[in-house]
């Protein structure tokens, strides 16, 4: 059996649709203000980073709130090295936990995706719509009947193991819908039907005709649950303690002590923000190239 | 049989999936809501805690605690739907078109998606703090008076009346616009240029392509936009409970109070009650919206 | 402070503990079993010869004592920058809270706007709680966490209106806010005064401020009264390994236990036989009260109250600090006993 190529247009993100009448030399008044428009917002917005990195880098014993907008006067890189280390366990807890639960919640989704798009059964349409109504409770509906469920759980999976099942069930929904949308715009319908006539099942449709093509769909599906499990705070302080949770919980303990030291707090703050920063920095225009190949609608 | 054969594969595929959404989602609703039902008296005093049943809900629904929770939840939702939308469709219009280092801007915009609401709330916490005036000023109103704007500083979310809440916005804004700004770039950049070049051919002015051409075929971006925007700030807790602390009367919502209600009050069965009751103001403008578009990709096949 | 919730509780060794004293029932660890006396702990420690009998009637509930209390903190302290009282020619410590807020009209007048420095929620509850304890004495204070107490008496709304007086007094604070910047503003010369617990030496000790830039007193009404607040370990039922946590208990239980976790703490220990000569000069002047004043517990800090008191008790404060409502903080702070004293 042969797997036609996919003749879609790779959209360009950065084309420019300039109207006529413009010379390139010529810098109009729209453009201008623009650019001014853009700047002054990426101001707006850096100003808490701002704040962030500049207190982290601080000398502990320089920092006061008379000079807390001022640069630097004395340098010290101890807010990072003790924020670091305070924060270092749980930062391989949360990786561990958002790289598997982001993992097995896309595969899900992916086939959960195909099924509902290309191989649907009778009544799929209601199960797909309850599907998505579980993407919008409020987890505060289910936390507490939830914590008594996973009470007795094995003990080698307190902690990150609950945090990974319940980040992986309650990313069902939302990684079927990133697919399902995926393969409804991204495949035709036609392949599918020429893998059937060459005696493909279903599994084998799946994985020689449908996953192949899935890359946009699993970037999509990887960086949002990958970000969701990574800064999720509500589940890892109902499940797990400081101890054994992720970073987002002992990050609120590191700044809810009693003598808090701010430039560790910040460095803190920016540390446990590094890797999905990294990911939205290299990953984002996958993310909106994802996004526009149709992942979410 | 044939049928059966054709689609009983998919079946089978998805029900893990069916089963593990069955029961962690519909399952343990309705296990908080048999909680929510509940009855307790103490055990010292025999004073009723808990009256039981739909009296439970009655309770909490004519407490003024629980009106004040509302109210600022309403005020804190129509803010941060708002301003998202606002920033993040403004950003689109300015990037969609192309712009020299489009890449810089559109990374800087989207990055405090990547922080957490915990860890953006302890930045916030200091930068929305009230006090105001040279003496005492920091965060935010102390920015305010460096830059020579005195006027601008404000009691943000602290300040007694009504609306304060809307301060509490203002965090989140800064964290979704972003996120918004990317759906609406994804939708623009998804309707092909012919459609703008025949417009521009035809005479038509930018205001009126996008007028009547790119806003209506955007209009399931923004619906869709706002639905996830909406939802999630009804659940918002990490933030509020980042900036404001664990037990704070001026900025309380339903969520906050319902931690209030299970740890320091130990009433798991009023929190409980609270919780279903956020399910269902959630549900009440969910299920449409789902019911909507469960209809139109009917009507579309 | 986090919770547990009430289940995981066993697993863990000796955990601290915000002391459970008769009157309160924190988080219901008592009620629901989850951990188990230690009188005989207390007593192999030496009981009543070096815990104040005062500490340990606290700590008796139902007869028994539940926890080893480590060390003990000071509530009512008022942190003082002796060079803003020197500019506004302010000598004499004063003798109740009127004289005090005069001092603070003083203050105000030479140029210093906030003469007193307030943080968030809870250290709100914790400046009203003194001004309860000097408006009402030691006995009158004690009195309210019983089931007789009445907090709707005159005294109670004299307090609450003393306690708007001073605010007035106070900078704009949040409620999430904590409590060093409020004392970083005594420190920088911003206020005159913060109420703050003893762990506020640590604070000025990290900035490097002189030992004569700075004084305390008791809040004005409250001296010879100590308003302690103690952190305590206790025995969870079932735990993995009892030997190791009574160790642990008798080790931190122990003079020399005490003498080191209190110096590296910056409180004092709770048995009365430590000596003082190792400990700083706050802590010297501290322990010497510990040992001769009236004993009173803090609301604030969950030694007087349970946490669901604490919690109504924090929402009225809070909801106080907006409104500015006397009449309903009364009423507020009644509804809160009635629904849990007794």
């Amino acid at each position: 059996m042969s797997t036609t190529e996919l003749d879609r247009p790779d959209p360009d993100l950065t084309r420019r649709t300039t109207p006529p009448g413009r010379g390139r030399g010529q810098v109009s008044a729209g453009a201008v203000l623009r650019y001014a428009l853009l700047v002054l917002s990426v101001v707006i917005v850096l100003v808490p980073i701002y704040v962030l990195v500049v207190t982290s880098i601080k000398d502990a014993a320089t920092i006061s709130t008379a000079t807390a907008w001022d640069l630097p006067s004395k340098l010290s890189a101890a807010g990072w090295v003790s924020a670091f280390e305070r924060l270092a366990p749980s930062m391989g807890r949360s990786l561990i936990l958002a790289v598997v639960a982001a993992a097995l919640s896309s595969m899900l989704g992916a086939m959960n995706g195909f099924v509902f798009s290309k191989w649907r059964f009778p009544g799929a349409d209601i199960i797909f719509t309850m599907f998505l109504f579980g993407m919008f409770i409020p987890y505060q509906a289910v936390m507490i009947p939830l914590q008594a469920m996973l009470l007795n759980l094995p003990p080698g999976f307190d902690g990150i193991g609950k945090l990974i099942i319940v980040h992986t069930v309650y990313g069902i929904p939302i990684c079927s819908l990133i697919f399902r949308n995926y393969y409804a715009t991204a495949v035709p319908t036609e392949i599918i039907e020429a893998a059937k006539v060459d005696g493909a099942g279903m599994i084998r449709t799946f994985i020689s005709v449908i996953l192949p093509v899935s890359l946009p769909g699993f970037v999509v599906a990887l960086i949002w649950q990958f970000t969701s499990a990574w800064n999720d705070f509500l589940f890892a302080l109902f499940l797990t303690q400081p101890t054994n949770g992720p970073v987002t919980y002992a990050l609120q303990e590191l700044a809810g002590g009693q003598n808090p030291n701010y430039a560790q707090i910040f460095a803190g703050v920016l540390i446990a923000s590094l890797p999905t920063l990294v990911v939205y920095l290299v990953l984002g225009r996958w993310f909106i190239r994802g996004l526009m190949s149709g992942s979410v609608k | 049989m044939r049928q059966l054969k054709r689609w009983g594969p998919g079946l089978l595929l998805v029900s893990p999936s069916i089963i593990l959404v069955g029961v962690f989602v519909y399952g343990l609703i309705g296990r908080n809501i048999w909680t929510s039902l509940g009855r307790r008296t103490d055990y010292v005093t025999d004073r009723v805690l808990n009256p039981g049943g739909y009296l439970n809900y009655v309770q909490l629904l004519s407490d003024p605690r629980y009106h004040h929770a509302l109210w600022n939840l309403l005020v804190l939702t129509v803010v941060f739907v708002a301003g998202t939308m606002f920033f993040g469709l403004l950003w689109a219009l300015l990037l969609e078109k192309g712009v020299t280092a489009e890449g810089v801007f559109r990374s800087i915009l989207l990055l405090p998606m990547a922080v957490s609401f915990i860890a953006a709330g302890v930045v916030w916490r200091w930068l929305l703090s009230p006090a105001q005036g040279a003496d005492q000023a920091i965060g935010l109103n102390q920015l305010f008076l460096k830059l020579g704007m005195p006027g601008l500083q404000s009691a943000w979310w602290s300040d007694p009346g009504p609306f304060a809440m809307a301060a509490m916005a203002v965090p989140a804004i800064w964290q979704l616009s972003g996120y918004v700004m990317a759906l609406f770039l994804a939708g623009f950049r998804g309707i092909s240029d012919d459609q703008r070049e025949a417009a521009r051919v035809d005479g038509a002015t930018e205001w009126r392509i996008y007028r009547h051409i790119l806003f209506p075929q955007l209009s399931p971006v923004a619906l869709s936009a706002l639905i996830i925007v909406g939802h999630m700030s009804m659940k918002m807790f990490d933030l509020i409970y980042s900036i404001a602390g664990s037990n704070s009367y001026t900025a309380e919502v339903p969520a906050t109070l319902m931690w209030i209600q299970l740890f320091p009050q130990s009433d798991p069965i009023a929190a409980a009650t609270n919780a279903t009751v956020l399910l269902t103001i959630v549900a009440l403008v969910v299920i449409p919206y789902l019911v909507h578009t469960h209809r139109s990709e009917r009507g579309d096949r | 402070m986090q919770h547990l919730p009430g289940f995981q509780y066993a697993e863990w060794g000796p955990r601290l503990h915000r002391l459970p004293t008769a009157a309160t029932e924190d988080a219901g660890y008592i009620s629901k079993q989850q951990i188990v006396p230690v009188g005989d702990v207390i007593e192999d420690l030496g009981g009543t010869g070096v815990f104040p009998q005062n500490l340990l009637d606290l700590l008796t509930v139902k007869d028994a004592i539940y926890s080893v209390p480590s060390n003990i903190h000071r509530a009512n302290v008022v942190w003082a920058n002796t060079q803003v009282l020197d500019d506004a020619g302010i000598t004499a410590v004063p003798a109740d809270l009127d004289a005090w807020m005069a001092d603070m009209e003083t203050i105000k007048s030479k140029g210093v706007s906030t003469p007193l420095s307030i943080g968030g929620a809870w250290t709100q509850v914790q400046l009203l709680e003194t001004v309860l304890l000097s408006t009402l004495g030691a006995d009158g204070y004690t009195a309210l966490f019983t089931a007789d107490g009445d907090w709707e008496s005159a005294e109670v709304t004299t307090a609450a209106e003393k306690y708007d007086q001073l605010l007035d007094y106070a900078n704009t604070a949040s409620d999430g806010d904590d409590w060093p910047p409020a004392t970083d503003m005594v420190i920088d010369g911003k206020a005159a005064y913060n109420v703050m617990g003893d762990w506020a030496v640590a604070q000025f000790a990290s900035k490097d401020v002189a030992e004569d830039a700075y004084s305390y007193f008791p809040v004005p009404g409250t001296d010879g009264v100590f308003d302690f607040l103690a952190d305590s370990f206790t025995l969870p039922k079932g735990a993995k390994n009892p030997a190791g946590c009574k160790d642990w208990l008798m080790t931190v239980g122990s003079a020399e236990g005490q003498l080191a976790f209190n110096l590296a703490k910056g409180s004092i220990p709770a048995r009365t036989d430590v000596a003082p000569d190792e400990f700083p000069a706050y802590q010297k002047s501290a322990m010497d009260s510990f040992a001769n004043d009236t004993i009173v517990a803090s609301i604030a800090h969950g030694a007087a109250v349970s946490e669901a008191w604490l919690s109504d008790i924090t929402t009225a404060v809070s909801k106080f600090y907006g409104s500015r409502d006397t009449e309903t903080l009364v009423s507020d702070l009644a509804a809160a006993a009635s629904k849990h004293a007794g």
